[in-house]
């Protein structure tokens, strides 16, 4: 197999070994993504004991400002407290997050692996669908589904999910249907190596990179959508979330900012955040596509 | 033309689908059909046979598909029982603010993005540079509907000069010009929450574009014959960098469209967003589904005329 690598593949095989960590490590902008991602885990999963409040049970002070004594961040239109809110809201925001973009990226990969794999009719006819589930609107579409069908934690990550997964799919296929016919799966294939083995051994874990790097990407793509649903009054009722709470700021912005300001801010920079690790990880990956696109 | 046929017969299935997909929604609702055409209100018996005998319940489940379709393809998108109005009317009575308000947000989100990603390409790695950079990741972060709230706190609460809600003066616009710029007062606050995020991606995509193009021989061709910079960027390098920037834009339009959704209810402003929003918390079920219909049937038309523009524009783009 002494065939020249084509520049693809090359970009591919560089991007393991330790270069993509030292590469990965020197851009400051991802380690500090890196490092408020780990923050608002860390405070999603310590919630009961960093938030101080119950977030759905209020008291007596109704509307203090941030600063106020026992309510750093303040207190809402119920007089529950906003920093307690906004640390329980963080739980919803990176559960929907996280399984939403593991869910996308799992039909995703099957997806695009079976039609960049087996090409002709699989191809066209799962392309056709995944072209299909991109031209929906997906805002207005999990709006109706959550609208149509109630609420709820599970469901709201479901619809996000079914209406994230064609952009891995079309990237998976892409890359499957160029490795494919690189000098090292056939040699696998010489040696007697079954299509699913050679899928699963061989190709998928070439591809293991720009997979990463949509996943980044879904995270805050899901956060996002599931923070829109919320402030449609849609989230799930049983559950504080960042967008509910946007929601109810929206009626006292005029006598209570707080009440959407660290709400917005939390969103705002986790979403970032995942956009910039997402985006950190495709050039550590790929150190010679400095252009983003 | 060849190439136009193609893709209008490919639009068709799609347009089908995005059909029958409202279809199977209201299908598989869980209740009472006749409930979901209604909404949850207190609808006479008579008219609730009318609905019956109208949408053909009583029918197999294709021959009601048949029939909605047919009831699609003649406009007729039911009545809405909350609004005493027909879908059709009460849509196209809030369609204009919409489309103010939605192409007002795409021309400044293309015309500054376009700018900031010119000017990041031409001095790249500068300052400028960065700042266009740091625009754009934000821009493709920040939920815009809190960023309208942001808007109205620090222009309409803090310094009071814009209007927070609605798109005209309670009292009555003034008369001719000066109702004309009352009426930009409402309309700049909205338009910038709702552009920013496209400004964002429009900038990036123009970036990548520009750069990709001003290292090609050509510009170094009319740089060497004494071409001027804006000659350069102009009319050598954005006229070729133009296709993917083009495609952008109209394949985002639909999607700026659902996004006035939430835009529409942070500023009260009375279209077809505000109409969903209002719709989904009284469960006036025909009016959510038109609203859908009507985005998606949008995306689809706006990706087959960005498809045939772009093959306009750039010739070289072939089949895909």
């Amino acid at each position: 197999m002494s065939a020249p690598l084509n520049p693809q593949a090359e970009a591919i095989a560089t991007s393991r070994g330790p270069g993509f960590l030292r590469r990965l490590c020197r851009s400051r902008t991802a380690m500090l993504a890196l490092g408020f991602i780990g923050l608002v885990i860390l405070l999603a999963a310590l919630a009961p004991f960093v938030a101080g409040h119950d977030p759905m049970v209020g008291g007596d002070d109704a509307m203090l400002p941030p600063l106020s004594p026992g309510h750093w961040l303040g207190t809402d239109d119920l007089g529950r407290d906003v920093w307690a809110q906004t640390v329980y809201g963080a739980r919803v925001s990176l559960m929907v997050g996280l399984v939403t973009a593991l869910f996308a990226v799992s039909i995703g990969v099957v997806v695009g692996g079976l039609a960049g794999y087996y090409g002709g009719w699989v191809d066209t006819v799962l392309m056709r669908v995944s072209e299909f589930f991109q031209t929906l609107p997906r805002f207005v579409l999990a709006l109706i589904v959550i609208a149509l069908f109630g609420s709820g934690l599970w469901k709201v990550i479901f619809v996000i999910a079914i209406l994230s997964w064609p952009q891995t799919a079309r990237l998976v296929r892409a890359s499957v249907s160029s490795l494919r016919q690189q000098p090292f799966v056939d040699a696998a294939r010489v040696g007697g190596m079954g299509d699913r083995a050679l899928l699963l051994r061989e190709i998928l874990p070439n591809v293991a990179a720009p997979i990463i790097v949509t996943g980044s990407l879904d995270v805050a793509a899901a956060i996002l959508l599931e923070a829109g649903l919320g402030f449609f009054g849609l989230g799930d009722p049983n559950h504080i979330s960042w967008g509910s709470m946007l929601n109810e700021a929206q009626q006292y912005l005029r006598i209570a900012w707080w009440m959407s300001l660290f709400p917005g801010l939390a969103i705002a920079l986790t979403v970032l955040s995942f956009n910039v690790l997402g985006d950190a990880l495709n050039d550590a990956l790929n150190p010679r596509s400095r252009v983003r696109s | 033309m060849w190439f136009v046929a193609r893709r209008l017969l490919h639009a068709v299935p799609l347009l089908f689908c995005v059909v029958v997909l409202n279809f199977v929604l209201i299908a598989a609702t869980p209740g009472d059909p006749v409930t979901i055409l209604v909404g949850d209100f207190p609808a006479p018996p008579g008219y609730v046979e009318q609905v019956k005998r109208e949408f053909g319940l009583d029918q197999p489940i294709y021959v009601q598909l048949m029939r909605y379709l047919g009831h699609v393809l003649t406009g007729d998108l039911g009545y809405s029982f909350a609004n005493r109005q027909p879908v059709s009317t009460l849509i196209l009575g809030r369609l204009a603010a919409t489309l103010e308000l939605t192409l007002t947000a795409l021309l400044l989100a293309s015309l500054l993005g376009i700018a900031l990603g010119m000017l990041a390409a031409r001095w790249r790695g500068s300052w400028l540079d960065s700042g266009v950079q740091g625009i754009a990741s934000t821009g493709y972060s920040i939920p815009d509907f809190w960023l309208g709230q942001l808007l109205i706190l620090v222009f309409s609460i803090w310094l009071g000069w814009l209007p927070s809600q609605g798109n005209m003066s309670v009292r009555g616009a003034p008369e001719g010009f000066a109702g004309f710029l009352d009426h930009l007062r409402y309309l700049l606050l909205p338009a910038l929450a709702l552009s920013f995020r496209y400004l964002a991606l429009i900038a990036r995509i123009t970036r990548a574009a520009m750069l990709e193009v001003l290292s090609a021989d050509f510009i170094l061709a009319a740089r060497s014959r004494g071409a001027s910079e804006t000659s350069v960027m102009i009319t050598h390098a954005l006229r070729n960098a133009a296709a993917p920037v083009i495609t952008v834009i109209g394949y985002n339009l639909g999607f700026i469209l659902a996004g006035s959704a939430l835009i529409e209810t942070v500023f009260g402003w009375p279209g077809i967003g505000r109409l969903l929003f209002d719709s989904i918390s009284r469960r006036d079920y025909p009016v959510m589904m038109a609203i859908l219909l009507m985005v998606s049937v949008t995306v689809v038309l706006a990706n087959l005329a960005t498809d045939i523009l772009h093959r306009a524009i750039d010739p070289r783009v072939g089949d895909r």
